[in-house]
């Protein structure tokens, strides 16, 4: 995630000084910044281009690129993991932003009582443990112990019970609901503060107009909370390219049943660290994070310059 | 605004607290494991009788959890920290250690001499002559099941394969129990409490593991497929939803008294003894037709090794040789049952389960996991592969014909065998 603070330099100073403060002020960040972040990620770029050969590391070039995308198996699982990557994603934006939107609104009704607890009760899944989250959702929708078979029984719908999270075919949604339910609260808090800055005057305004109702959301709150959009979507761009802790929790390192299940952090994961009988390989887990990080910089890249920049932001 | 230099000065004091370590006379001796259900057998007997017998030496056990312990012991073989006794993984995390240089070669270790090749196997290099871990314990795969239900269905105990599944058909028609408890949500259980338990019968054993490692035999040949066809039976008499159950709910569903045959491996025993609340029985795999010759899966899954930097070698031997001894067979064998001691000299155990498990070796030919030894060392690596596949055949996912085909393919594409 990158931030972009703007310095604004003050030019009205006649005899303008070597600032050293500011360099002073920034170094421990800086510092620690790039001892943790920086450095990691130039060595894991370096190591992608180095592989092992008759026990000694060497430069490979991009021969460790080839092989994962060259070799049948290694691409078969790569494309595997980016496409159910890119489902993942895709489900988080149709349900997880769509509802986060949905119940900001809601708590910005002005009416609204007990909107204190809502907020807190909706938000507080994105405050547990991923462990904690992984472990009731394997709980709740256990054939044998879980309360949704029950649940389903009461009310006669027991046929519509299916172990989700053991079939291919269902596994990997019922994976991304678990995380939708777990992060639905970012984006309803980003959107609810939105919400709340837009001015009072703006909404009487449109109500003196005859706008209120739905088409006050659609035609008023919805461009100016847009911008907050964005931005949730970027978010949910990175986290869902980097998330690897749900699914790794549910479904354990081989993502299964039949790799259905896995992404690129688990491929990552696997191939880095290795798992059980595999011994990891840290030049392909380095290369299979470069591609990740290569994926997610173009995706960020994009939004920030070709999206962003047309927004039209309001100023009030 | 007037300008101001601003001098900050920002002093970050760090204490260095060095730990005074207090040296006794006695050499402390520590053992590094994955083992840490077993802190307790090793502070309660095994420590105190080796220190009995050998005063001088004082032995720490200190246990990493199971997941963490491979990457913390590279960890600290590389920062020169590792503890004097390894506690050693079977097979190739072990040899890759020992060619690394931190694992010492026991060739010369007397007590070595108690233990057969099979035994030593699994911790000695390809071309057979180092051996570098001790052998310390071994799981043997079989069934255990509930023997209340099998007395009040009527239900003998079966030994060949119609037998299994007319048992299997006869509790499922009675429908108070669930005929067998294992999921494929963890995939492992399908490979290894499947495939690998009841595998053996049909490719003989160490003869068809053999065969496969030098390249004579294939997974896709009709003794390594038809253990998977078997398995596809198997899907016929699992619980409603077992594509969704995890391990912990096939222990529970056992243990609980709700399914009547589990598909195990003697590590069970400990667990099942203290949460069982019926009788409980072993059966090993049946055989094909009566009077075939039977096998079971006696796979090496702990030795203890010395670290190559020990500082203290000479007492680690000695440490090593106690394990060696029938003496810790004795204690470990029966403090842990269901892990039984590769010692030849054969223990007396005073678990029942566990007496049962072991007593298979007299009639059954041992063998290990097929996919363990060399054939887990490439990508994509076959012990890996053979879960998902397992668990793909069982759910209907793959054929029993696609999956074998899949694992040779998967194989071929970097295993050559020698010629």
């Amino acid at each position: 995630m990158a931030t972009v603070a703007e310095v604004s330099i003050d030019r009205g100073e006649d005899k303008r000084q070597r600032r050293w403060h500011i360099l002073v002020f920034l170094l421990p960040a800086l510092l620690v910044y790039t001892a943790v972040m920086i450095l990691p990620l130039i060595e894991t770029l370096r190591l992608s281009l180095f592989n092992v050969k008759d026990g000694q590391s060497a430069f490979v070039g991009f021969g460790n690129f080839q092989v994962l995308f060259g070799d049948p198996r290694w691409a078969a699982s790569f494309w595997n993991a980016l496409g159910n990557n890119f489902i993942f994603f895709l489900i988080h934006m149709l349900v997880q932003n769509p509802i986060g939107v949905a119940l900001a609104a809601l708590l910005s009704v002005p009416k609204l009582r007990f909107g204190a607890f809502y907020r807190t009760a909706m938000f507080l899944p994105t405050l547990l443990s991923f462990v904690i989250v992984g472990f009731i959702w394997k709980l709740i929708l256990s054939p044998i112990w879980g309360v949704s078979p029950y649940l389903l029984d009461l009310v006669g719908l027991k046929s519509l019970f299916s172990p989700w999270l053991g079939k291919p075919d269902t596994a990997l949604i019922a994976v991304s609901l678990i995380s939708v339910w777990q992060y639905v609260g970012i984006p309803m808090m980003l959107i609810y503060a939105a919400m709340l800055n837009i001015p009072d005057e703006v909404l009487e305004a449109a109500e003196c107009d005859g706008v209120t109702g739905w088409s006050q959301f659609w035609k008023i709150k919805l461009p100016l909370i847009l911008p907050s959009i964005g931005i949730i979507s970027i978010l949910t761009f990175v986290g869902n390219f980097n998330a690897f802790d749900l699914i790794y929790t549910v479904q354990g390192a081989l993502a299964g049943p039949d790799g259905s299940t896995d992404i690129l952090g688990t491929l990552l994961y696997r191939t880095f660290f290795g798992f059980q009988l595999q011994i990891g390989d840290k030049s392909m887990g380095a290369t299979i994070a470069t591609v990740m990080f290569l994926i997610i910089l173009s995706g960020v890249c994009l939004y920030l310059f070709a999206i962003q920049r047309r927004m039209r932001r309001y100023q009030f | 605004m007037g300008s101001t230099t601003l001098k900050t000065l920002l002093m970050a004091t760090s204490i260095l607290a060095t730990a005074g370590f207090a040296h006794a006379a006695d050499t402390t001796l520590t053992i590094e494991s994955w083992r840490t259900d077993d802190l307790a057998i090793w502070q309660e007997k095994l420590i105190p009788a080796f220190e009995a017998k050998n005063p001088g030496i004082k032995v720490k056990f200190a246990p990493t959890p199971p997941t963490e312990y491979d990457a913390a012991l590279g960890a600290r073989f590389d920062a020169g920290s590792a503890g004097d006794i390894i506690t050693c993984r079977p097979f190739d995390k072990s040899l890759e250690q020992f060619k690394r240089g931190n694992l010492t070669s026991l060739n010369d270790l007397p007590g070595m001499k108690n233990f057969s090749d099979v035994a030593k196997a699994a911790w000695t290099t390809d071309d057979g002559k180092d051996t570098f871990c001790v052998p310390m314990a071994s799981v043997i795969h079989g069934f255990i099941y509930n023997k209340d239900a099998f007395e009040k269905l009527g239900i003998a105990i079966p030994t060949t394969e119609a037998e299994f599944f007319a048992a299997l058909d006869k509790i499922k028609a009675d429908g108070t129990y669930i005929p067998m408890a294992m999921g494929t949500k963890d995939l492992w259980e399908a490979a290894t409490m499947g495939y690998q338990n009841i595998g053996p019968t049909y490719w003989k054993g160490e003869e068809g593991r053999a065969k496969l490692i030098k390249g004579e035999a294939k997974l896709t040949d009709p003794e390594w497929v038809e253990p998977y066809k078997v398995l596809l039976k198997w899907k016929d008499y699992l619980g409603d939803g077992f594509e969704a159950q995890t391990y912990p709910d096939s222990q529970n569903l056992f243990t609980l008294g709700r399914a009547a045959i589990y598909p195990a491996g003697s590590w069970e025993i400990g667990l099942f003894n203290t949460q069982a609340q019926f009788k409980m029985g072993a059966f090993p795999p049946p055989v094909k037709n009566a009077g075939d010759a039977c096998y079971i899966s006696d796979h090496n899954d702990i030795g203890a090794g010395l670290n190559a930097k020990s500082a203290h070698p000479e007492e680690a031997k000695k440490f090593l040789e106690w394990v060696a001894s029938p003496e810790f067979a004795d204690i470990y064998a029966n403090a842990l049952p269901g892990f039984f001691s590769l010692n030849s000299t054969p223990v007396k155990m005073a678990d029942p389960l566990a007496q049962e498990f072991v007593s298979w070796r007299e009639k059954c030919k041992p063998t290990i996991r097929s996919t363990y030894q060399i054939l887990a060392r490439g990508t994509p690596n076959l012990e890996n592969e053979t879960w998902v596949e397992s668990a793909n055949v069982i759910n209907g996912t793959d054929t029993p014909e696609a999956a074998a085909k899949k694992l040779q393919d998967g194989l071929d594409s970097w295993y050559k065998p020698a010629k």
